[in-house]
């Protein structure tokens, strides 16, 4: 939860009392960011810099050059590299820094392959370099200095085109200047160096060496340190990503308003429709056209702020004569500029680009994609059986339940309050006994407290992050006073990590998973309520590291969940502030929402913006955790949320209590139905995450994502697809009696689940709506598994047979996969220990084939029954088994609907086996 | 009869109870219980759902909605989802849910029915002693209720009496005001006339007084000039009395005798200055006295008090001008212009006579009984009105809650000490000092439809930061004792407590204590 009011210092609570929204004077806007104000002063033009082409330097798969700026004679090097699978990297760093610049480590899975580069051509002012297949080259200008991505003909991306690379080199801190020299800031100072000639320094501008807001001072030794650089996407309309904002699925425009941030911040009761910072950033931009889809990384983990302009912004597309392009303008505040440029050319080609670089979403056991019971707080053992029995006597199935803050004693994780959780292994058990799990929140703020083994420990060995004066950087959260482990230490996670065994973490047991909330890192009494950037990370200020924090505390944990078990099972931690990377390690949430229906509106494309940069498993708060929600937006929360990736409840200590019984019998019976139609997906869910882990593919898609073609889904985000077989359009309008969704595909059809009823594709459908309407539809052309037999927990539904939807396209044959494991442990990867088939239909025969030949696994698991939509009535169904046998299977048609179900087929659903129709 | 014999099981499909095995006859074929289709009999239990009502699976979890009966020998039977069938978690306690789950389940059936006969007799026990002890508070409500029934019957009908008594004496009263009033304003009357004419004398005194003053040469005559020394007659107030106004003030003439002067003297009297008491009149005083006080007020050196202070002082200040204005207006009524001899000259009323005086005694006495009977009027009308109000609660059905009026029951927990005085209200007080807290005041009985009784509601308690107002519901379970037994807080500002008390205890049924095993035999 956020650093809400109510828990904090009396003068706090006056503040706060005020806040019906978020405080945005808490937040600094671009121009109360000094180096972003400076960065956005300078406007496009001719560059200063020039490319030295006497100074290239070309080895297999990597070019290099110096590049110098006219204006003060510093010089940079420029390094390119072809990387594997169509992308280019570009890095750009200062030639000889007075000292290191930070490069973000441990976020690339590891040094990325590279492919030979050769230059083609070269003249006195430009050079091209062949980036293989496709006839695809980089053109670099000399002067003013450009690099041109082209294919053939076509330019696809320009770098520096419009002049906007600025590189703010590190320079000596004049400590002898006078007040009144720094106060007027117009006396420049010169430097004298070796070969460069002579360096001229920029003139000094406010906030470049000292920066203050609000109440607090940054001191910023280093100076100025801010680099930009600026992309131009020639034909591009639509760019998407660079999350996390409570804004729209298609990036706007930032002409006129603040740009995009990336700052992971802990925001109280945050608004939508702005580009304000939230609690993660992944710093990757997707744009997409008809032509092609491609991909920005820029590898920086400092404050980032991203400028959006488009030349066909507000504008009617028709009318427009002038080329379209989407201009993009990258700016942080230290680092160097690393950016990885992902090609394409279609969606799943730029995931699949991305992935190589940051890896694939970590896979997650079954259960963490079933339903989960969450509430800030719930108040002690006997609160917890009483809610998990709550969920048996409305036969309401649910997975986890989750503890907030309150649980531990005195806000000090890994322990549990001694009056409210004394025998924490005792309740452990019950759950595990009902075949459920618990969820307790572990934060990374530590109580400063002497007689807390954790505080004790870090502190003996000089963990925690620092002070910009050596000290132990100390401020406020939740338990009053805390320390920020150093997360960046490598030794400082192992030891974090093994803090999550069962002898270290007492009372913990199997069933516990774990919660990081508060790691942007939120200090309540810290600059826009976070870690002062002058706080020291070993050699690194905080400003260096900001945005990396969050991902590090869930790294740790995870890891640690996984050493526990040594190394056989899969973790399950959520997240609240991530990075580019974060994917491998868990799930993450949208953080403190509201109980609004704009909130409930927002949370799919806030989904949809983290699934097209890895992160596929994210859902919101359901029911909002802000506010207390009517019944009808609690229904229709419910059922927007049985189809987003993560499933949670959740909600604030001064909300009244919500569990789905509380709500009258009716509604209690809306809420059963969508969880239950959660439960009854699992299969599909589970092959979809199975599928995002070893490819990188999005499991919640945008429609462009997979009709890259039809221009009419590129701005849609009240509908999405789950995988490439569900589209879900959920009602998220109050009193709403009907919803129009878009089908794609000309020629494609869909089908109704709930009352398979067909559509065609390439339309836009009204369907009416009731309460009980959750409206979603299966393509034609595919088959989904479902577990039909819904029970009281995933697990419980382990063995239990499959029911295969088959709805045929439009040429009458559809296909499907199957995926089945364990569940829970990582040997799948390990031991091949898995179950993954092709189910195809065709020419009136389905049949089930191995798609992994070389795995193995048994399962109890058979095909209970077969439902065919858009077929015909045949006269006889013959089963073919695997040893030859065939049997004639019983079925049902229904002529109206022109459904077909076939009864009881009973193979194993690891076995091959045919179907033939005739 | 469980405990004499091993059970026997009945052969039926698994899942069937006893009371639908007829349905499910294995030579015929089976149709679904809701009629919809007929189907093999080996279809039943074959782990696929051919009834849209489920009753062809009664023992597998094939469908939805289906249920699973267990015989649970020595325990209770009862229904469960199959989804619950072999789920891997022990439902029923004789283990028969999970047939093929792996599950290792013990039969538990004996262990709970022992426990539950145990806890039912302990709570038989409790409602039979429970239920005597509401007769009793029945007997004494009832009889309270009587009694208070008749004293409000009593009081009424001394209500009558008072009201009678109250017109009676209210006319007794007027009668005496009436020849009082009449009285006074008589020896008012005389009082006037007798103040006019002491005026005129007095008057008639200053004329000649005056007189005798301005006559300076003593002639009997009183000249122009001699009036002309005193400036204060300028009828212009230019500030001269001239030669011409003189003349003008004295009709013309150039002198004036006693008798003549007689017709001067109004003309003059409001202006003139005695000669003897010129010197002693006092000098007009220009500063009123509280501004004077001012400085006196202000006290800079203690700001944080000043307001208070100068409040109070403000508030002395006021009562001291009104004093002050009260003063002055007595003052200004007379005419003439020295207020202090006004009061010399006006003499107190005389006091009455004693005829007046006896009338004044014997209305004031009339007064006086009177609002004596009417304020025991109203304090009957109080009495009356406050046992109307306990009359009015719903006490439950045979007001047996009756005895929980004005009362209070107090549960101290670790941080609190909470309070329910039923029928008013319901608070929290910290165990180590602080404010207490209202949790809500009397709202209604708030049970399901076919008890209200077990729960009441207090309602609109103290606000909540950014929440509801705090509002407790009282969970009443039949006791020997009333007794809070527990609080809690399940949702922020909405409290639950735990009461016991005889008054909900049911009539004890008088049957087996274990009638749930004779199903199976």
């Amino acid at each position: 939860m956020a650093a809400s009011c109510d828990s904090l210092l009396p003068l706090v609570l006056l503040l706060c009392l005020s806040a019906q929204a978020v405080d945005r004077s808490n937040f600094k806007t671009c121009d109360q960011s000094a180096f972003c104000k400076r960065q956005r002063e300078l406007k496009p033009g001719q560059s200063p810099y020039r490319a030295l082409l006497d100074t290239l330097e070309l080895s297999n798969s990597r070019l290099s050059l110096q590049l110098i700026n006219d204006n003060n004679k510093v010089r940079l090097l420029l390094e390119l590299y072809r990387l594997q699978g169509n992308m280019t990297r570009v890095k750009i760093n200062e030639l000889k820094p007075l000292k290191p610049r930070y490069e973000v480590p441990d976020v690339l899975l590891s040094h990325p392959i590279t492919e030979a580069l050769s230059v083609v051509a070269q003249d006195e002012n430009s050079l091209v370099v062949s980036l293989g297949g496709k006839d695809q080259r980089l053109i670099l200008s000399a002067q003013p200095f450009r690099l041109d991505i082209v294919e053939g003909s076509q330019v696809l991306m320009s770098l520096n085109s419009r002049g906007l690379l600025a590189f703010e080199h590190l320079r000596t801190r004049k400590d002898t200047k006078s007040e009144s020299e720094q106060a007027t800031g117009q006396e420049n100072v010169e430097q004298q160096t070796d070969e460069d000639g002579q360096i001229k320094e920029d003139d000094d501008k406010p906030g470049m060496w000292e920066e203050t807001f609000k109440s607090h001072t940054d001191s910023k030794p280093n100076g100025p340190t801010s680099i930009s650089l600026d992309f131009s996407l020639p034909g591009v309309e639509h760019v998407y990503g660079i999350p996390e904002h409570a804004d729209t699925l298609k990036l706007k425009n930032t002409d006129g308003s603040d740009p995009y941030r990336l700052y992971n911040l802990d925001v109280f009761q945050y608004e939508l429709h702005n580009p304000m910072a939230l609690y993660g950033a992944v710093p990757v931009l997707i744009s997409h056209s008809t032509d092609r889809t491609m991909g920005i990384f820029w590898l920086n983990a400092a404050e980032t702020w991203v400028d959006i302009s488009s030349n066909t912004a507000g504008k009617v597309r028709v009318i427009s004569s002038e080329a379209p392009q989407t201009d993009v303008r990258w700016m942080s505040e230290s680092g160097i500029i690393d950016v990885f440029i992902m090609l394409g050319p279609k969606p799943a080609d730029v995931f699949t680009q991305y992935a190589s670089l940051t890896g694939t979403q970590s896979f997650p056991p079954l259960s963490a994609l079933a339903y989960h019971q969450c509430r800030w707080n719930y108040n002690d053992q006997e609160d917890v059986k009483t809610v998990d029995q709550g969920f048996d006597e409305h036969d309401i199935p649910y997975d986890f339940i989750w503890l907030d803050i309150e649980h531990a004693d005195g806000k000090r994780y890994f322990t549990w309050d001694p009056s409210k959780f004394p025998q924490p292994k005792e309740m452990l058990q019950g759950l595990m006994d009902k075949r459920r799990k618990l969820v307790a929140i572990v934060d990374p703020h530590i109580k400063v407290d002497s007689g807390y083994k954790i505080h004790n420990e870090i502190r003996s060995k000089n963990f925690y992050v620092k002070n910009k004066d050596g000290g132990d950087y100390e401020g406020w959260c939740w338990p009053g006073n805390a320390g920020y482990p150093d997360f960046t230490n490598p030794e400082m996670r192992t030891w974090w990590a093994s803090q999550f065994a069962y002898d270290q973490y007492e009372g913990s047991m199997e069933n516990q998973y774990i919660w990081n909330d508060m790691n942007e890192p939120s200090v309540f009494n810290g600059p826009e309520v976070t870690m002062h950037k002058d706080a020291l990370h070993g050699v690194w200020e905080h400003r260096d590291v900001h945005n990396l924090y969050g991902l590090y505390v869930q790294k740790a944990t995870a890891d640690g969940l996984i050493q526990r078990s040594e190394g056989v099972q899969r973790p399950f931690v959520l997240t609240r502030a991530f990075f580019a990377g974060s994917q491998r390690y868990g799930a993450v949430w949208t953080g403190d929402n509201a109980a609004e229906w704009g909130h409930l509106k927002i949370s799919i494309p806030m989904c949809l913006s983290l699934g097209l940069v890895g992160i596929s498993f994210c859902g919101a708060d359901v029911g909002g955790f802000f506010k207390h929600p009517s019944a009808e937006l609690l229904v229709r929360w419910y059922q927007a949320g049985a189809y987003q990736p993560f499933f949670r409840a959740h909600a604030h200590i001064d909300t009244p209590r919500r569990e789905p019984w509380l709500f009258g019998p009716e509604n209690t019976a809306l809420i059963r139905e969508a969880i239950r139609q959660r439960y009854a997906l699992l299969p599909y869910w589970y092959q979809l995450f199975y599928n995002a882990h070893r490819t990188g593919q999005p499991v919640m898609r945008p429609l462009w994502v997979e009709y890259p073609d039809d221009f009419a889904t590129f701005s849609i985000e009240d509908e999405y697809l789950i995988g490439k077989d569900l589209l879900v359009h959920p009602v998220t309008d109050e009193g709403a009696t009907g919803v129009t969704a878009y089908l794609p595909g000309k020629g494609e059809v869909w089908y109704d689940v709930h009352t398979f009823q067909k559509h065609d594709g390439d339309q836009s459908l009204y369907i009416p709506v009731t309460m009980s309407s959750i409206p979603v539809f299966q393509r034609g052309g595919s088959i989904i598994c479902r577990k039909d037999r819904v029970r009281r927990s995933s697990s419980c539904m382990e063995n239990d047979p499959y029911t295969l939807y088959v709805a045929l396209g439009s040429q009458g044959s559809a296909e499907g996969e199957l995926y089945i494991d364990d569940f829970h442990t990582f040997s799948f990867e390990e031991a091949k220990q898995f179950v993954h088939r092709r189910l195809s239909f065709s020419a009136n025969t389905l049949s089930s084939r191995n798609l992994a030949p070389d795995s193995q696994f048994s399962t109890a698991s058979w095909i209970e029954k077969i439902v065919i939509f858009g077929g015909s009535q045949p006269s006889s169904a013959t089963l073919k088994s695997a040893d030859g046998t065939e049997s004639a299977l019983e079925f049902e048609f229904d002529s109206t609907l022109a459904v077909l179900t076939l009864r009881k087929p009973g193979v194993n659903a690891a076995a091959d086996w045919t179907i033939v129709l005739r | 009869l469980m405990f004499l014999g091993t059970p026997v099981e009945i052969q039926r499909p698994r899942g069937v109870p006893l009371t639908k095995k007829q349905f499910y006859e294995e030579s015929k074929p089976f149709t679904c219980l809701d009629g919809s289709r007929t189907i093999p009999f080996d279809r039943v239990n074959d782990d696929y759902c051919d009834c849209k009502d489920g009753s062809d699976e009664p023992g597998t979890a094939a469908c939805p909605n289906g249920s699973f009966h267990c015989t649970n020998a020595g325990y209770r039977p009862m229904f469960i989802p199959s989804s619950r069938i072999n789920d891997g978690i022990c439902d029923c306690c004789d283990t028969t849910d999970e047939y093929n789950s792996g599950a290792k389940c013990e039969n538990t059936c004996k262990e709970l029915g022992r426990k539950e006969r145990e806890v039912l007799q302990k709570m038989a026990e409790i409602t039979k002693e429970g239920f005597l002890l509401k007769q009793q508070l029945i007997e004494e409500a009832k009889k309270g209720q009587q009694e208070k029934q008749s004293k409000v019957t009593d009081m009424q009908e001394n209500k009558k009496q008072l009201d009678e008594k109250v017109e009676a004496l209210r006319t007794v009263k007027e009668t005496a005001e009436q020849p009082e009033k009449e009285a006074k304003e008589r020896h008012l009357k005389a009082w006037e006339e007798q103040k006019a004419a002491i005026r005129l004398e007095k008057d008639k005194a200053k004329m000649a007084e005056t007189f005798l003053e301005l006559d300076d040469n003593e002639d009997g005559f009183v000249s122009v000039s001699e009036l002309q020394s005193h400036a204060e007659l300028d009828p212009d107030a230019d500030g001269t009395l001239t030669e011409i106004e003189a003349q003008g003030l004295m009709g013309g003439a150039e002198q004036v005798d006693t008798s003549t002067f007689e017709s001067v003297w109004p003309k003059i009297k409001d202006k003139y200055h005695s000669e003897v008491s010129r010197e002693e009149e006092p000098a007009p005083v220009e500063t009123p006295p509280d501004e004077v006080k001012e400085p006196v007020v202000d006290n800079d050196s203690e700001p944080y008090p000043e307001d208070d202070i100068s409040e109070e002082e403000d508030e002395d200040d006021e009562d001291e001008d009104d004093y002050h204005e009260d003063d002055d207006k007595v003052s200004a009524q007379p005419t003439i212009k020295t207020p202090e001899k006004t009061h010399e000259d006006e003499e107190a009323m005389p006091p009455y006579d004693a005829d007046t005086q006896a009338l004044i005694d014997a209305a004031q006495k009339a007064r006086d009984d009177f609002e004596e009977a009417e304020k025991a009027l109203r304090e009957m009308d109080d009495q009356i009105r406050n046992i109307e109000k306990e009359l009015s609660f719903d006490f439950g059905p045979d007001a047996e809650f009756t005895y929980l009026y004005s009362q209070c029951y107090e549960l101290t927990t670790s941080e609190y000490i909470y309070r329910l005085c039923p029928f008013n209200r319901v608070s929290q007080k910290p165990k180590y000092g602080g404010s207490e807290t209202n949790l809500g005041t009397w709202g209604s009985w708030s049970g399901p439809e076919n008890n209200k009784y077990l729960l009441m509601k207090y309602e609109q308690g103290t606000g909540c930061w950014q929440g509801p107002n705090r509002s407790t519901t009282v969970k009443l379970t039949c006791g020997k004792e009333t007794v809070v037994t527990s609080t809690s807080e399940p949702s922020r500002c909405e409290y639950l407590m735990e009461f016991t008390t005889p008054a909900v205890c049911q009539e004890p049924a008088n049957i087996d204590p274990s009638p749930h095993d004779h199903v199976e035999l």
